[in-house]
């Protein structure tokens, strides 16, 4: 997929949890990705994170980093956060 | 069956708690005080007669028919006006009263046109009733009297007539079209003698204010006001009571019957929704169900340009299968999906998410929600813990402060507008937050207090604004945060919004509202009592859908405005079941009752049910699925009654999408939009042809009932089975309460609804199950779902659709009473008469900039598009904003609005897009290709003529 479209849809995730409880952040966005991101839509952009990842926004690469490693199997899985939304 | 003769108390219910005992006719009887003597009588079972009062009316008490004695007091009092008093003593049939009401009755006789034998209410008219019930025999002033003023019938109206020969001024037209629905379209005109009934400027119906809801033509007690169904057909013979198909609100309906023809549909008033009113839609419009466009038979095609070949629905089903394995096994298990209708069942809906996650064994479903109320599910799960409404709609009736956000319900939710415009006039406080000057601003005696017409995509810092008045004012319900929200974060929370830049003067400057409106506004909400938030698709519809929701539940929160009657945060959901397909697990993250589909408890209840192992990833929603198509790893998609081609955003990529899908099922009633892509044509079926259930904007689940066969031969939910069959994954039900009773053992919040209860109590609201046998009507009362009510920092982020010199206009949409969303039903009923066509609402001033007078053809583009409709010059919008409705396929209004969307859940960003409009001769080179497209892609090719030896 476009990985324009999904760096932008990411990147506006990333806002929203920018703003929320610093250790919130990260996993914030980490968890919204891997719950509502089919796994093609995440492979696409891990994929753009090996070629440099440009424009993602830094709260952002952290968690799309932390959520490549733990698809790898390496890294721990990312923490539940409060935001159980639906 | 026969038909359902509802009780007709003669005046409404008091709801007193004290209650009051009295004797009528030697019967004991006990009531709540304030009740009628006329409705004690009917409890008991005696029916005074009556023609000037019924039980959806206060008591008005001009007839003079209903007199009762009573013992200890002179006169015959009207009993319709009389209130019961302690102790009571009531006569309701002694000489004198049978003499007194004769002789009313004979005046009333006397000047009626007496040709009851071709009377369209022949057998269905309470003046006849009444003469038979007071013993007439004679009229001693001779049947010839003077006729009342007659001039002549109205026809103007699509659906009733007004004849105004057979009208005995009772008022209750009068008092329906004001009590009921609050239009206050009709008057009496003249005095004594020669008064008549008439719409307010003595115009036509159709050309007066009337909103055609049939209020007044349910209301009239003669055949002055008839439904033009009962004039051709004659009246109904039996009666079903069903659900309305078109909006949230749910209105219960009597579908009155003559064989398998529909005579008419009356609004039931043991209807919780609706307490017996209903709008244009529900209760007309239902026509389409037999439109001539209905297609009945399946049809296959391999390629889209090639003509439809009808077949039978063996080869449909079976050809749709194959095409699927074969997609599945060529590009892998994710590369097919399915759409479930917001417009179907629970039960229908539930069967096609679970023909894609057992069946396709992948979890590429979504519904039509997504591009409404998703952002509500994500909002009010993450800050209460449930994805839905938290009241009933009485609760309007408790309310001292209604705030509508980015809502229009008179024309969107219009029977629930009317409770609460019945509300406003006993005076509760009104909000509003709408760009547009919507009708609920200022309508007969209701006038708003605050209107916030804001600009558009600015609801996040509106909203936060009026938190940070409420936390800077001290308006806090502080006692109910601390015990019943998460108070660390709620001090995060108040730290955010007491910031210098959520002032209202900062604030002013971004969204174009007075600063002195937001402070009277947040005060008003804060001090004024019992104040409940409603709101529209306004609110969701942003790329900051989901914040905004979260936004108007901090300031509920914060203000204690929830967990009881007449308060509470309320989402008027747009279609008929578009709850109920949230609630079944269309969404491809999350199985029935928002559970997510990674949690492995859950998957297993299925698993071991369905026996079939279940995928723990989520799927695609339909934007991504588009995105998926064009980029090639997606080329199936089953679509049960949407049509995603004409209602979602940025129009040309949907096509694109769908053109590069292998197979594209459409199952629907007629040939819509989508299926210009598509390669196999399903009939689907309507609401009148089937067995199933609802569940409205305030999660009542309620009964739709068959009333005819299906036309085309089988309900939805057959046809899903059928398709699941082939797939190979076999399903066996019988009827949908099988379904339903599945849906219970595996939903917790559903765990105990069946068909049996909802025959029983009517309806019931969910959750539903060993703590709340008879349902749930206001939630979160002891505590919130989730534990602790969550504050949640809303920072506002303006949109990147921004406007700028090529694009300097913000365009919005929004919809009307008579149509319906793309309507593909309305638009096959008379309700085009009301609106033939979308329009460009402009105000004068960015008209008068651009040369575009009143009814011009304007061409509307913005960066995704361009499309040319004729322009509407109002007020209603305000400079700078232009609005539009998408009811009309060759409006394609879809073409101009752009992929953004909110960030939580894709919901598309359709109330913002920024746009030019100039001055066209005509339609653009678009949509003259489209409708040529539409035009060949809609061939059916002849069946080919086989020789007969
Ligand atoms: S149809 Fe409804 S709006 Fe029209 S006059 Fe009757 S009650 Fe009023
Ligand atoms: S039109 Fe019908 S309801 Fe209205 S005043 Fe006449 S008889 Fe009564
Ligand atoms: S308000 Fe909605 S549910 Fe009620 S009749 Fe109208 S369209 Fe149907
Ligand atoms: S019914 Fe009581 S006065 Fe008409």
């Amino acid at each position: 997929m476009s990985p324009d479209r999904l760096v932008y849809m990411a990147n506006q995730i990333g806002k929203f949890f920018e703003v929320q409880r610093s250790d919130e952040t990260v996993p914030g966005i980490a968890n919204h990705i891997k719950k509502f991101w089919d796994p093609r839509m995440r492979k696409a952009i891990f994929a753009y994170l090996d070629e440099g990842g440009d424009g993602l926004d830094p709260p952002v690469r952290e968690a799309l980093e932390q959520l490549k490693a733990e698809a790898q199997g390496r890294g721990r899985p990312t923490p539940e956060t409060s935001f159980q939304g639906t | 069956m026969s038909l359902i003769q509802e009780i007709d108390y003669g005046t409404p219910r008091s709801k007193a708690a004290k209650s009051v005992s009295l004797t009528v006719d030697g019967v004991a009887v006990t009531v709540p005080e304030g009740t009628s003597i006329m409705r004690a009588a009917m409890e008991v079972g005696t029916q005074i007669p009556k023609l000037c009062a019924t039980d959806m009316l206060d008591a008005f008490g001009s007839c003079r028919l209903c007199l009762v004695e009573i013992q200890g007091r002179a006169g015959t009092p009207a009993s319709c006006t009389t209130p019961v008093m302690e102790g009571m003593v009531v006569h309701t049939q002694t000489d004198r009263l049978k003499r007194i009401r004769k002789g009313v009755m004979e005046l009333y006789i006397s000047d009626h046109p007496l040709d009851c034998l071709t009377c369209s209410a022949n057998g269905d008219c309470e003046l006849q009733d009444m003469a038979g019930a007071v013993g007439l025999r004679e009229v001693r002033y001779g049947y010839d009297g003077e006729k009342h003023a007659n001039p002549g019938v109205d026809t103007s109206n699509p659906y009733f007539t007004f004849d105004p020969s057979k009208c005995i001024v009772c008022s209750r037209c009068v008092r329906a079209c004001e009590e009921v629905q609050g239009t206050f379209a009709l008057t009496i005109a003249g005095r004594g003698f020669d008064s008549v009934v008439s719409p307010s400027m003595e115009e036509s119906f159709l050309a007066s204010e009337c909103v055609s809801c049939g209020a007044c033509v349910q209301a009239c007690p003669t055949a002055t006001l008839n439904e033009k169904s009962v004039i051709d057909i004659g009246t109904p013979e039996h009666s079903v009571v069903t659900t309305c198909a078109y909006c949230g609100v749910g209105c219960a309906f009597k579908a009155e019957m003559r064989g398998e023809e529909v005579v008419r549909m009356l609004p039931y008033k043991d209807g919780k929704a609706n307490r017996g009113h209903s709008c244009v839609k529900g209760r007309f419009a239902f026509g389409y169900a037999t439109h001539k466009d209905r297609v009945l038979k399946p049809m296959i095609r391999s390629k889209i340009t090639d003509p439809w070949r009808e077949v039978s629905w063996d080869e449909a089903i079976a050809y749709a299968a194959s095409e699927f394995k074969r997609i599945q096994a060529k590009y892998g298990k994710g590369s097919v999906g399915g759409i479930t209708s917001s417009r179907c069942t629970n039960e229908e809906t539930f069967l096609v998410q679970k023909l894609v996650r057992a069946g396709f064994g992948n979890n590429n479903v979504d519904t039509c929600a997504r591009v409404c109320h998703s952002p509500t599910g994500y909002g009010l799960k993450t800050t209460y813990g449930t994805s839905a409404g938290t009241q009933d709609f009485d609760s309007v009736e408790q309310s001292d402060v209604i705030m509508i956000i980015g809502a229009n319900p008179t024309d969107g939710h219009p029977v629930f507008a009317s409770r609460m415009k019945k509300r406003l006039r006993q005076g509760a406080k009104l909000i509003i937050l709408d760009p547009r000057r919507i009708d609920m601003v200022r309508t007969p005696h209701i006038e708003a207090d605050y209107h916030l017409p804001l600009k558009p995509g600015t609801n996040v810092a509106v909203v936060t604004s009026l938190a940070h008045v409420i936390v800077t004012e001290g308006l806090v319900n502080e006692s109910f945060v601390r015990t019943r929200c998460d108070f660390d974060e709620f001090q995060d929370w108040a730290e955010f919004v007491a910031r210098p830049e959520h002032s209202p003067e900062a604030v002013e400057k971004v969204s174009g509202v007075p600063a002195e409106l937001i402070r009277g506004a947040a005060r008003l909400y804060a001090k004024g009592g019992n104040g409940a938030i409603y709101y529209g698709l306004g609110v969701t519809e942003h790329s900051q859908g989901s914040t905004t929701v979260m936004a108007i539940a901090n300031l509920a929160m914060a203000t204690g405005n929830i967990g009881r009657e007449g308060v509470g945060v309320n989402p008027l959901r747009g279609q008929n079941n578009v709850q109920g397909s949230c609630d079944m697990g269309s969404f491809p993250h999350e199985v029935s009752g928002y559970r997510h589909v990674s949690d492995d408890a859950t998957r297993a209840m299925f698993e071991a049910l369905w026996g079939v192992p279940l995928d723990a990833e989520p799927g695609l929603r339909i934007p991504n699925m588009i995105d998926a198509a064009v980029d090639g790893s997606f080329k199936g998609l089953y679509i049960q009654g949407e049509d995603i081609l004409q209602s979602d955003p940025d129009t040309k990529h949907m096509a694109a999408g769908l053109a590069a899908m292998e197979c594209v099922v459409v199952q629907d009633l007629f040939l819509v939009e989508t299926t210009n892509y598509a390669h196999v044509f399903l009939p689907g079926s309507t609401f009148l042809e089937k067995n199933g259930t609802f569940t409205n904007a305030e999660r009542r689940i309620q009964m739709v009932r068959k009333v005819m066969q299906p036309k085309n031969g089988y309900e939805d939910w057959q046809i899903t089975q059928l398709l699941s069959n082939a797939l190979g994954f076999p399903m066996h039900y019988n009827h949908p309460s099988e379904i339903m009773d599945e849906v219970a053992a595996l939903t917790p919040t559903f765990a105990g609804v069946s068909f049996k209860k909802l025959d029983e109590l009517g309806s019931v609201q969910w959750p539903c199950n060993a703590n709340a046998p008879e349902g749930t009507p206001v939630m979160h009362i002891n505590g919130f779902v989730r534990g602790k009510g969550k504050f949640v920092i809303t920072e506002y982020v303006a949109t990147d659709e921004k406007t700028g010199p090529r694009f300097p206009l913000l365009l919005t949409t929004g919809r009307i009473l008579s149509q319906y969303n793309v309507g593909a039903q309305t638009r096959r009923t008379a309700n085009v008469i009301w609106h033939e066509e979308d329009r460009l609402e402009i105000h004068p001033h960015d008209a008068e900039q651009r040369g575009v007078c009143d009814g011009d053809w304007v061409k509307l583009a913005s960066r995704a598009g361009e499309t040319s409709l004729r322009a509407t010059i109002t007020e209603r919008v305000a400079p700078g904003v232009v609005y539009t409705t998408f009811h009309h396929p060759v409006t394609q209004a879809n073409v101009v609005t752009t992929e953004f969307s909110d960030w939580a859940t894709n919901c598309p960003e359709y109330k913002v897009t920024a746009v030019q409009v100039m001055p066209s001769n005509g339609p653009t080179q678009w949509q003259e290709e489209y409708e040529e497209l539409s035009r060949a892609s809609r061939q059916i090719a002849e069946p080919a003529v086989i020789a007969a030896e």
